[in-house]
C-alpha cells in the first residue's frame, strides 16, 4: 500500500462509564473507499466525530498525509482537508445552494458578499459532479438526494481530501444511490478518499476498497474486499463480547392465542420527515404471553413500525386486529383505548416529564382510574399504585414525590414501563428497551419483561442488540429497509443469519 | 413551611458549600423579594402599612391577577397569550353595553332609569365575549398551528380594534350600585375584586394540583411529545388553557368597569407585561411544565407592592413601567442562571 492518507493510531475515548473506543487503529489510503462497519454501539460514530473535530480523543495519534494534525475544533478539521457528511445533513435549510456552500467563506470584499462569484462557483462545482442544481434553490426544496450532492459539492469545494460519509444512502431512493456510486468511483479517480460508514453490506461489496470492522469500541478486523466476503464481514461484526451476555429467559413460556395481527402496513416516503424509514407490506402477528422480538439495524423501521401500530406516526395501509376484530388507530389515545401500549425509544424525549415527580409520571396514563368525582386526581389511589409497582418491578427511589430526573436510567425506564403496566394492556411494545442502562438494570428489565409475557400480556420487543433480542424473545422477524427479511423461531435463530437477514439482501440459506 | 423544610436535606445532600443557597434561593426567591420590599417600603414610608393601603393595593393588583391566574395555565403549557388587554376592553365594552341597553346613553351619567339588564347579564356578557375571544384563539392554535405567541398577536390587535369600533362614541359610564359593588365595594375589609382573585386563585390551585386536567396541563408544557404518546388530548389541554384565560380576562373586563364605574376602547393598555410578568417573576418558567398559582399570586403582590411604594415615595410614575420591565428581565436572567448551578 502507498503511503496513507490517514492514519489513526491507538484512539481511545472514555465517557462515564463506557469505554467507547479501546486502542483503535487504522489507514485510510489515497483514493480508497474504506468501510466502517459495526453494530450500533460498536463506536463507528465516536470515531466519526473524532474525526470531524467535535470530540477530542483521550489517547492516541492521528497523521494526516504524513503529518500528526490536531482536530480540535470541527472548524480546524474541515481546513485540514476533512468533511464529514452525516445523515441529518449541516445545510441551512432556508438558505439556498450557493449560500450553504460558501457558508462562512463567501467570496467578496470584507463585509460585501459577491453573489455573482459565489452563485457562478457554486453552479461549476456542481457541474463538475454531473448535477443539474440551481444555486440559487433554497436547500429546503431539494430531495434528500440532491441536499447530499450538494454537501459532496461543498466538501470538494474546499479542497478536502477525506470525505466522511455517515450511512449516506440510509435515506436515498435506488437512483439516487447509483448516482452517489458512480460519484464516488469519480471522487476514487480524483485521488479523493471515503470513510464509508453503512448497514448495508451489499453496498460495501460494490463500492468500498478495505473495511474495517469495530465491535464493543475494539478494531477486531480489517482488510480488502475480495478476500473477504459478506459472510466474513458478519462474524466480525456479531462475534461474542463478554458484557453482552445475558440470560436466555422465557424457554418456560407457552404462547396463546393471537393478540395482534398487523397486515400489510405501508407508510411511503414522508415529505415532513424524510429520514423516517418507508415501510412496505408488514405483517405479522403476537400471540398471548409470548414475546416477538423485531430484529433491525439502524434505520431499518423498527421504530417506525412500532409508532404506526400505536398511532403516534401516520401510516398509509394496513390493518391492526386486536383480538381478531378489526381496529381503527389514528392516534395514541385510539391505541391505549384498544389495549396497546408503547414505551418509547428515547426515555428523556419521548416518555419522561423530567420536572415532574415519580408519581406523576408514573400515573400519567391511568389517571382516570386513580380519579373520584370523575376530575379530582386521589393522591391516596396513586400512592397505592406506585407502591404496588415499586414492590413489582423493584423500583429504587427516596419516595414517589422525587423527581424523576434524580433516578437512574434503569429505575426511570421501570417507572415507565409502570406507567403501561397500570393500564394492563393486552399488548405492550417495548422499543431499545434497556438503552442507556446499565447492565444489571438491563437484567432485571428482561426478567420483568418475561414475567409479563407469562402473566398473559403479548409483547414486541424491538432492540439494536441482537445478544438481548436472543435472550428475551420466543420468536424474532427481521427488517431491513423497511420490509420484513425474516420470520424466525428463536431455536433456529443464532446472530449469525439473523445479522445476514438485517443487512444483506437475500438470506443465505432458507430459515424456518 | 413544611415543604421547604422536607426539600432542604435533599438540596444540602446533592451540593455542599455556598452553592446550596442559589437552589434554595431561587425556590423562595419571590417570596423573599416580597417580604424584603415590604419592609423597605414600611421603613421608608410608615403609611405603606396602614391597613387603608393595604387593601388598596390588594385591590390594584386583582383584576390583573385574575388574568394572571389564567396566564398561568397558558404558560405552564409553554405557550403565551398577548390578547389579554385588548380582550379586557372588549369585554368591559359589553358588560357596560348590556348594563346600559346601548350606548345611546353612553354620556348620561345617570345611575338612574335605565332600561338596560342589570350586572348579571353584564358580568355573563363579559364572560362570554372572553370565552369566545378565547376559544377563537385556541382553535387558530391547536387547527391551524399557529404558534401561540402570532396568534395571541394578532388577538392584541384585533380585539382592541373591535373594542375601538364598538365604543365609537366614547366611554360608557355610570352604572347602578350593584354593578359597581363588583368593583368599588368590599366583602367585610375585603375588596370584592380582591376576594374574586383570591378565590379563582384557590380554585385554580385547587384543579392544578388534584385533578387529573392540572396533570395533564404540566405534562403538556414538560414534554409535548411524552404527554401525546401517554395519552393524553394534548390539542384538547391546549384549546382550554386559552378559553381559561378568556374567561377570565372577560370578568376582568367587567370588574375593571366596574371599579372605574366606566368603560372604554383603552381600558386593559399593556395588561399582558404585567400579567406575564407577574406569572414570570412567581418561578413558571416559559419553557412550560415548572410553575404554580401560588408563585403567580406572590408575583401579582410583588409588582404591586412595587407600584405602590413608588408611588408613595413619589417618583416619577414612569419609572413603574421601567422598573418591572427591568425586572422582569433580571429574574428570567436569574432562574436561568440558577437552573445552570443546578445542572453542574
Amino acid at each position: 500500500m502507498s503511503e496513507p492518507l490517514l492514519r489513526m493510531e491507538h484512539i481511545t475515548k472514555r465517557f462515564p462509564g463506557v469505554l467507547a473506543l479501546d486502542d483503535v487503529s487504522f489507514e485510510v489510503a489515497p483514493g480508497e473507499a474504506h468501510g466502517l462497519l459495526g453494530e450500533n454501539g460498536a463506536g463507528k460514530s465516536t470515531l466519526l466525530k473524532i474525526l470531524s473535530g467535535a470530540y477530542a480523543p483521550d489517547a492516541g495519534a492521528i497523521e494526516f498525509d504524513g503529518r500528526p494534525i490536531a482536530l480540535e475544533t470541527p472548524l480546524a478539521a474541515q481546513q485540514s482537508g476533512i468533511v464529514t457528511i452525516y445523515q441529518e445533513f449541516n445545510l441551512i435549510p432556508t438558505m439556498t445552494v450557493a449560500e450553504n456552500m460558501f457558508l462562512c467563506r463567501e467570496p467578496g470584499r470584507g463585509q460585501f458578499i459577491s453573489w455573482k462569484r459565489m452563485v457562478r462557483a457554486t453552479a461549476e462545482q456542481l457541474a463538475h459532479l454531473g448535477l443539474s442544481i440551481d444555486p440559487l434553490a433554497p436547500v429546503s426544496d431539494l430531495s434528500v438526494g440532491e441536499q447530499q450532492m450538494v454537501e459532496i459539492a461543498r466538501a470538494l469545494s474546499m479542497r478536502s481530501r477525506l470525505i466522511v460519509m455517515d450511512e449516506p444512502t440510509a435515506a436515498l431512493s435506488e437512483q439516487e444511490v447509483e448516482r452517489l456510486f458512480r460519484i464516488i468511483a469519480d471522487l476514487k479517480a480524483r485521488k479523493i478518499s471515503i470513510i464509508f460508514v453503512t448497514h448495508r453490506l451489499n453496498e460495501v461489496m460494490r463500492i468500498c476498497d478495505r473495511v474495517t470492522v469495530l465491535r464493543d469500541g475494539r478494531r477486531v478486523g480489517s482488510g480488502s474486499v475480495g478476500p473477504l466476503g459478506i459472510d466474513d464481514f458478519v462474524k466480525l461484526m456479531v462475534g461474542r463480547s463478554q458484557h453482552q451476555l445475558f440470560t436466555r429467559l422465557g424457554d418456560e413460556r407457552s404462547p396463546g392465542r393471537v393478540v395482534l395481527r398487523v397486515e400489510g402496513l405501508s407508510r411511503s416516503r414522508d415529505p415532513v420527515n424524510p429520514h423516517a424509514t418507508v415501510l412496505s407490506d408488514i405483517s405479522f402477528d403476537v400471540r398471548a404471553g409470548e414475546i416477538l422480538g423485531i430484529a433491525g439495524l439502524m434505520g431499518a423501521g423498527r421504530t417506525e413500525v412500532a409508532r404506526s401500530i400505536f398511532g403516534a406516526d401516520p401510516r398509509d395501509s394496513g390493518t391492526i386486529s386486536v383480538d381478531g376484530s378489526p381496529v381503527v388507530i389514528r392516534s395514541p389515545i385510539d391505541a391505549i383505548r384498544r389495549g396497546i401500549g408503547l414505551v418509547p425509544e428515547d426515555r428523556k424525549q419521548q416518555a419522561l416529564f423530567l420536572e415532574l415527580a415519580v408519581r406523576h409520571n408514573l400515573a400519567i396514563s391511568s389517571l382516570k382510574q386513580l380519579s373520584w368525582a370523575k376530575w379530582f386526581v386521589s393522591d391516596r389511589a396513586e400512592d397505592e399504585l406506585v407502591e404496588r409497582y415499586r414492590k413489582v418491578l423493584d423500583i429504587r427511589m427516596a419516595s414517589a414525590d422525587t423527581k424523576i430526573a434524580d433516578l437512574s436510567g434503569g429505575n426511570q425506564q421501570k417507572v415507565v414501563l409502570a406507567r403501561w403496566l397500570a393500564l394492563q394492556p393486552k399488548v405492550l411494545i417495548v422499543d431499545e428497551p434497556t438503552r442507556g442502562i446499565d447492565v444489571a438494570a438491563k437484567a432485571e428489565v428482561h426478567q420483568q419483561l418475561d414475567a409479563l409475557a407469562r402473566s398473559g400480556i403479548a409483547i414486541i420487543a424491538i432492540s439494536s442488540e441482537l445478544p438481548e433480542i436472543l435472550a428475551i424473545s420466543d420468536r424474532i422477524i427481521t427488517i431491513r429497509e423497511g420490509r420484513i427479511t425474516g420470520n424466525v423461531q428463536r431455536d433456529n435463530a443464532q446472530e449469525e443469519t439473523l445479522m445476514h437477514l438485517m443487512a444483506v439482501d437475500a438470506a443465505p440459506q432458507p430459515v424456518a | 413551611m413544611a415543604q421547604a423544610e422536607k426539600a432542604t436535606p435533599v438540596g444540602t445532600a446533592r451540593r455542599s458549600g455556598a452553592g446550596a443557597i442559589i437552589p434554595l434561593l431561587s425556590r423562595y426567591a419571590p417570596a423573599v423579594c416580597l417580604v424584603v420590599l415590604m419592609i423597605v417600603f414600611a421603613i421608608l414610608q410608615p403609611q405603606f402599612l396602614s391597613p387603608r393601603n393595604l387593601f388598596n393595593v390588594m385591590r390594584q393588583i386583582s383584576i390583573e391577577g385574575l388574568i394572571a391566574i389564567g396566564m398561568t395555565f397558558v404558560i405552564l403549557t409553554a405557550g403565551i397569550d398577548l390578547s389579554v388587554g385588548s380582550l379586557v376592553a372588549c369585554a368591559g365594552l359589553v358588560a357596560a353595553m348590556i348594563a346600559k341597553g346601548s350606548t345611546a346613553s353612553s354620556f348620561s351619567l345617570s345611575t338612574e332609569a335605565q332600561q338596560g339588564y342589570g350586572w348579571f347579564a353584564a358580568m355573563a356578557g363579559a364572560m362570554l365575549v372572553g370565552i369566545l375571544g378565547g376559544t377563537i384563539q385556541g382553535a387558530a392554535i391547536t387547527k391551524l398551528k399557529v404558534p401561540p405567541f402570532v396568534v395571541t398577536l394578532g388577538g392584541l390587535s384585533v380585539f382592541r380594534g373591535l373594542a375601538l369600533m364598538i365604543s365609537s362614541s366614547g366611554p360608557i359610564s355610570g352604572f347602578d350600585e350593584s354593578y359597581r359593588w363588583w368593583g368599588q365595594g368590599s366583602i367585610g375589609p375585603v375588596p370584592v375584586p380582591a376576594a374574586l382573585f383570591i378565590g379563582f386563585a384557590v380554585l385554580a390551585f385547587i384543579v392544578l394540583r388534584y385533578t387529573r386536567y392540572g396533570r395533564q396541563v404540566y405534562a403538556v408544557g414538560g414534554n409535548r411529545e411524552a404527554a401525546r404518546l401517554s395519552g393524553v388530548n394534548v390539542q384538547r389541554v391546549l384549546f382550554s388553557v386559552y378559553a381559561i384565560i378568556g374567561f377570565l380576562s372577560g370578568l376582568a373586563g367587567f370588574v375593571l368597569s366596574a371599579r372605574l364605574n366606566s368603560s372604554e376602547a383603552v381600558a386593559g393598555y399593556g395588561y399582558e407585561l404585567t400579567v406575564i410578568a407577574s406569572v414570570v417573576i412567581g418561578g413558571t418558567s416559559l419553557f412550560g411544565g415548572i410553575g404554580s398559582v401560588f408563585g403567580t399570586v406572590i408575583g401579582s403582590v410583588l409588582i404591586g407592592v412595587l407600584i405602590n411604594g413608588l408611588v408613595l415615595m413619589d417618583v416619577n410614575p414612569y419609572v413603574q413601567q421601567i422598573t418591572i420591565g427591568l425586572i422582569l428581565v433580571l429574574v428570567v436572567a436569574f432562574d436561568g442562571f440558577a437552573k445552570s448551578r443546578r445542572l453542574k
